[in-house]
């Protein structure tokens, strides 16, 4: 197997027998080193993923055959696989093995695909550099000295560093989109409740949607088909999820109208990010889209309404981890006193402060002033991009204000680092899609370029982002 | 509106978090902060505005009552941090 191949071109050698799945399986195996190097894997199990190619092996044998057999797929350390450690990144969960498998696991499983390892995050996916991870920093393909941003930076890294051709993160306020972006490469948000997300570790819950990592919108496509539809098993599952991609490829750009907001076009964008957006846009204008600047006065709010509801519902969720039921104990003083060592003691930094923001927030005497507050702003921007979405064909922005950071660059300034999500929260507040592709270099780092729609419009956006990544100049990810 | 070190100290006990005095400062002063970033939350005029808990419109559903296998106790107990004949030990929360 020689890189760089796509999924869909490696399965297509798998089913023409080119390759067998155990050969891609050891493939995967001998680029260990390389993995380490970026920090992609907190855990990879080899002799399961022996087994699993050999057994997806006999299965195509047989005769069945399936668009992404054979393929291997990293996985965020968030989503449960069965039999395999389930840390977050984070020490409180140290130890602990799922005795169930997410659906999107067996969703993999079921599409044939080989499941690759679990990848490095922030700790319990809070972040946007995967710095934050209680075991390991995760770098930057195109400069190891980067951050490959985050929380799915392990996920990110692992498909730009040619690792594997698609893994799964999952984006709360950005965590797939901005890594895509940062590393060059395509990640997408489904509209929430596309993908179950029974088996995804709880962040917040009406914000967290799983969501795949790939080189090319097709690969991302195909990924993101395998793992749409129905879940009986999460109460927020749409009845009509699944996704169909049969016409990916039947899109056009001439006539199409894309609203740009603004204010995603301000505050702290770097000027070799918005040269390279504005070329994008410029390229899509030659290919007859009308680009149409409009005001989405919310956007200046995004940031803050995260950082009060995002808290707030982690506050709750991250409640169950008091030393009882999974992971390590440190023993306090009775049953109060334990929960509160253990999660004094096993919890990062990051997961504290934001525990404390969201126990404040929803506290006595402050909950009418910022939550409910911040659900209001998030209604009313939900609503001025539901207006957008029903008079344009997509919703236009950069991905991430920067391209690549420094490691340990933002660390001394936690909110330079957090309004990097600024242009990415809104798709998470309003439950819409929203996919990241790559516009070009702007220093020899990649610039995303982020198209959303309407909610249930993903088959519409990832058909226009196949379309826009034809006209985008093509670059050469950096396998190592 | 500043939180003072005495709120701090009661939302860590909220929250069940055991901190030690330099962390309980840090925050204080991280949590003032992002307090006085979230003042921009007043630029919206929200009168009348609904709050929106969740990102799509949801209706209850309602499984079939049918029985199902669960999980068993030995793989449920497998990652309790102690338990014994079949329970899980907690430390103890009322005392004789």
């Amino acid at each position: 197997m020689s890189h760089p191949k796509t999924a869909v071109e490696l399965a297509r050698a798998i089913a023409s027998r080119q390759i067998s799945v155990p050969e891609v399986a050891e493939e995967f195996l001998s680029k260990q080193a390389r993995a380490a190097e970026l920090g992609v894997f907190l855990n990879v199990d080899a002799d399961a993923v022996r087994a699993e190619a050999t057994a997806i092996q006999a299965k195509l044998d047989s005769g069945w055959t399936s668009p992404l057999a054979g393929v291997p797929v990293a996985v965020k350390d968030n989503i449960a696989v069965e039999g395999q450690p389930l840390t977050c990144a984070s020490k409180i969960l140290e130890g602990y093995i799922p005795p169930y498998s997410a659906s999107v696991t067996n969703q993999l499983r079921d599409a044939g695909c080989l499941i690759a390892g679990k990848t490095n995050l922030d700790e319990f996916a809070m972040g946007s550099s995967t710095e934050t991870s209680a075991y390991q920093l995760s770098r930057n393909p195109w400069d190891l000295t980067r951050s490959p941003g985050g929380s799915s930076g392990g996920s990110a890294a692992a498909v730009a560093g040619g690792i594997t051709p698609l893994s799964l993160g999952s984006d709360t306020g950005g965590s797939i989109r901005q890594p895509a972006a940062l590393t060059g490469i395509v990640g997408f948000k489904p509209t929430y409740g596309r993908v179950s997300r029974y088996g995804l570790v709880a962040f917040a819950s009406s914000l967290d949607q799983i969501g795949p990592f790939g080189t090319t919108v097709e690969d991302v496509a195909h990924l993101t088909a395998a793992i749409s539809g129905h879940c009986g098993h999460d109460s927020t599952s749409l009845p009509d999820a699944k996704i169909d991609i049969s016409d990916l490829k039947g899109g056009s750009l001439k006539g199409k109208r894309f609203a740009v907001p603004r204010e995603m076009m301000e505050e702290g964008l770097e000027d070799g990010v918005r040269q390279v957006v504005e070329a994008a846009f410029e390229t899509l204008r030659r290919e007859g889209v009308e680009i149409v600047p409009v005001s989405v006065p919310s956007v200046k709010q995004a940031v803050t309404i995260y950082y009060i509801i995002a808290p707030a519902e982690a506050s709750s969720n991250l409640g169950r981890f008091d030393g009882v039921r999974y992971g390590p104990r440190i023993e306090g003083d009775g049953h109060a006193g334990s929960s509160a060592s253990t999660r004094g003691q096993l919890f990062g930094r990051e997961v504290k402060l934001r525990i404390m923001t969201g126990t404040y927030v929803l506290s006595a005497g402050y909950y009418d002033a910022y939550y409910r507050r911040a659900q209001q702003v998030r209604t009313v921007m939900a609503d001025e991009f539901a207006a957008l979405h029903r008079d344009f064909d997509a919703v236009i922005s950069p991905t991430s204000p920067t391209v690549a950071f420094t490691i340990g660059s933002l660390s001394e300034d936690p909110m330079a680092l957090k309004v990097l999500d600024s242009c990415t929260i809104p798709a998470n507040m309003g439950g819409f899609p929203a996919i990241s592709l790559n516009a070009g270099l702007a220093d020899g780092l990649p610039v995303g370029l982020q198209l959303m729609g309407p909610v249930m419009g993903d088959e519409r956006i990832l058909q226009l982002a196949y379309t826009v990544e034809q006209v985008m100049p093509k670059v050469q990810l950096p396998f190592g | 509106m500043a939180i003072s070190f005495d709120e701090v100290q009661h939302v860590a006990r909220l929250a069940r978090l055991d901190l030690t005095e330099q962390e309980l400062r840090v925050f204080q002063g991280e949590l003032n902060a992002l307090l006085g970033h979230f003042s921009d939350l007043d630029e919206i005029d929200v009168e009348g505005i609904r709050p929106r808990p969740h990102a799509v419109s949801l209706t209850n559903v309602l499984a079939d009552d049918v029985v199902v296998p669960g999980l068993s106790r030995d793989v449920i107990f497998k990652s309790a941090p102690k338990s014994r004949a079949g329970l899980f030990v907690v430390p103890i929360i009322i005392e004789e």
